[in-house]
């Protein structure tokens, strides 16, 4: 069964602008999905979509079967107990004037999630290789990959079904950028996850299933080895040929 | 002291040093302010000795022309320039906190319609808003000059906190706020005023000190507190016909103006780097 379904959304944040036509899209539950396309094709407002920070002008977008509806407390609260994000941006995703352990537990008090707090923050910050008595620092005494950790350990503590990361490795050097790409396909074998990126590599070692978003609208989707091997959409072609040096012999194992 | 403030980067002991001149020199006037509510060296409205009398031990900074001891009014003054200086910024803060925080979330058109009232209301002078406010109101007391300053001071305040919670509220970490479930009401206490406030902290002290000028200039024209209050704006337009005789009436309040108007912007900056963490060392 899917956990989330996308299904015939349009958006436009005004009226004559048009950001996404005609979405669909379906998560299943403990896939991994990649969400590929150009800046500016719509991968971070959809993303506003699935996580109810917007509405859809048409079509509905469902989580474990019952529509989204912003306006109803109690599922919205259930709701972002179980899906979670991550940005790209890890200098501007953490309140520079609060400590990690109450960035960290701030879904469990707004959730008002019951149990040790503390304990659980604890638990987080190991899941995502950080020693456990970083709490009682601040934001700007760590690196852009420790930082994004701490904002993996926040999407995770609530307990998640759905992980969305949004270009969550973009902004980081590369070896940094593959540890935390390890750190999320870890986390992967317990939760969905869509990982949107721009960045087919990063997409095609970590992603069962890819989706191609171009000026929003989905081009293609299916099966990351099937289609990185066999691109059908001239859009895919290209945005395959801007790759450099693609091992697509590792993609298809 | 310990060795390791003994190590501590230059600019940091510059820093505590500017906090503690701060903390001197509003604490001086914070002190004799207090001091004027139990006691005083003369009756400030009563002959104390002869007329325009220069600097002595009995009247440290000579009489007035009417022989009322300058250094008491002196006093009152800080105790005046206090109150107007906390009151006026107390009230443009609530009321241009409020306005800021309403015009960052209010709709494009009605954001446009209070950004450019505040801008309009900015470009008037704060002495001229208030003295249009003090003329408004039928008696001219040193409260109705404290609410027009509020008032005039509020426009300034809006104007910075729209920008800087504007500012805020396109950072990622608000929108976690969100998707943690984290309400509206909620995240302007936790996220956006903390983030705000070092900033608008600062801005307060260049109010307060611009109030206190103000106050005077407002009671030097004659809008301010009426008689026996002596702020150091009165003192100053009484001494003004004897400036050549007995210069120090005009000199005295320019000094403990200028003084009490740098002692707080001291403190505040002071205040923000002890307290803000991102300003603390690693
Ligand atoms: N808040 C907004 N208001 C108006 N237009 C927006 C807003 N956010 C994004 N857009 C526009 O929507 C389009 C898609 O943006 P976005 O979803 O951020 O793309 P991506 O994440 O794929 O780079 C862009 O053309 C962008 O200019
Ligand atoms: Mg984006």
């Amino acid at each position: 069964m899917s956990l989330v379904r996308v299904d015939h959304v349009s958006f436009g944040y005004t009226a004559n602008r048009r950001i996404l036509d005609d979405v669909s899209l379906d998560i299943a539950q403990g896939d991994t999905i990649g969400l590929v396309g150009e800046s500016g094709s719509g991968k971070t407002t959809l993303l506003r979509l699935l996580l109810g920070l917007a509405r859809p002008d048409s079509g509905t977008i469902t989580f474990d079967g019952k529509p989204l509806e912003p306006g109803n407390g109690a599922f919205m609260r259930e709701f972002r107990r179980q899906a979670q994000v991550v940005f790209q941006d890890p200098y501007s995703s953490l309140d520079p004037r609060q400590t990690i352990q109450s960035i960290i537990a701030e879904p469990l008090r707004s959730l008002k999630i019951a149990g040790d707090h503390a304990k659980m923050v604890g638990n987080a910050l190991d899941a995502v290789g950080l020693d456990r008595d970083v709490g009682t620092r601040f934001p700007h005494q760590f690196s852009g990959g420790q930082r994004q950790r701490i904002a993996i350990a926040r999407a995770i503590v609530p307990g998640p079904r759905l992980l969305l990361a949004d270009e969550a490795v973009s902004a980081l050097d590369l070896t940094t950028r593959i540890r935390i790409v390890d750190l999320l396909a870890g986390l992967s074998k317990t939760m969905s996850l869509l990982f949107v990126s721009h960045d087919i590599g990063v997409v095609a070692a970590l992603c069962r299933r890819i989706v191609i978003l171009e000026k929003g609208r989905i081009v293609e989707a299916g099966d990351t080895a099937a289609v990185l091997a066999n691109p059908q959409h001239p859009y895919t072609q290209r945005l395959l040929a801007s790759v450099p040096r693609l091992n697509l012999n590792e993609v298809s194992s | 002291m310990s060795s390791a403030t003994m190590t501590a980067p230059a600019d940091k002991k510059s820093h505590s040093l500017a906090l503690m001149a701060g903390i001197l020199l509003v604490g001086l006037h914070v002190a004799i302010g207090l001091l004027t509510l139990v006691w005083l060296p003369y009756d400030p409205t009563a002959m104390a000795g002869g007329r325009l009398e220069g600097p002595s031990l009995l009247h440290w900074l000579g009489t007035d022309r009417l022989g009322r001891d300058l250094f008491t009014q002196m006093m009152i003054g800080s105790r005046i320039a206090l109150i107007v200086g906390v009151g006026a910024v107390a009230i443009g803060a609530v009321i241009g906190v409020t306005l800021g925080l309403l015009a960052a979330f209010a709709s494009k058109w009605l954001d446009d319609a209070l950004a450019a009232t505040l801008d309009i209301l900015i470009a008037f002078p704060t002495l001229l808003i208030a003295m249009l406010v003090v003329a408004a109101s039928d008696t001219a007391n040193l409260w109705s000059a404290i609410v027009a300053l509020g008032i005039a001071l509020s426009a300034i305040v809006a104007r910075l906190t729209r920008i800087l919670a504007k500012r805020v509220l396109v950072m990622d970490y608000i929108t976690a706020a969100r998707t943690s479930g984290s309400s509206w009401p909620k995240i302007v206490a936790i996220h956006i005023l903390p983030n705000i406030w070092p900033t608008l902290s600062v801005n307060f002290a260049l109010q307060f000190g611009l109030a206190v000028i103000a106050e005077a200039s407002l009671s030097y024209l004659g809008l301010g507190a009426p008689p026996p209050n002596a702020s150091w704006g009165r003192i100053l337009q009484e001494a003004q016909g004897t400036v050549y005789t007995a210069p120090l009436g005009a000199i005295a309040p320019g000094i403990a103006l200028v003084s009490l108007a740098i002692g707080v912007n001291l403190l505040a900056d002071g205040l923000r780097d002890a307290i803000d963490p991102t300003r603390r060392a690693r």
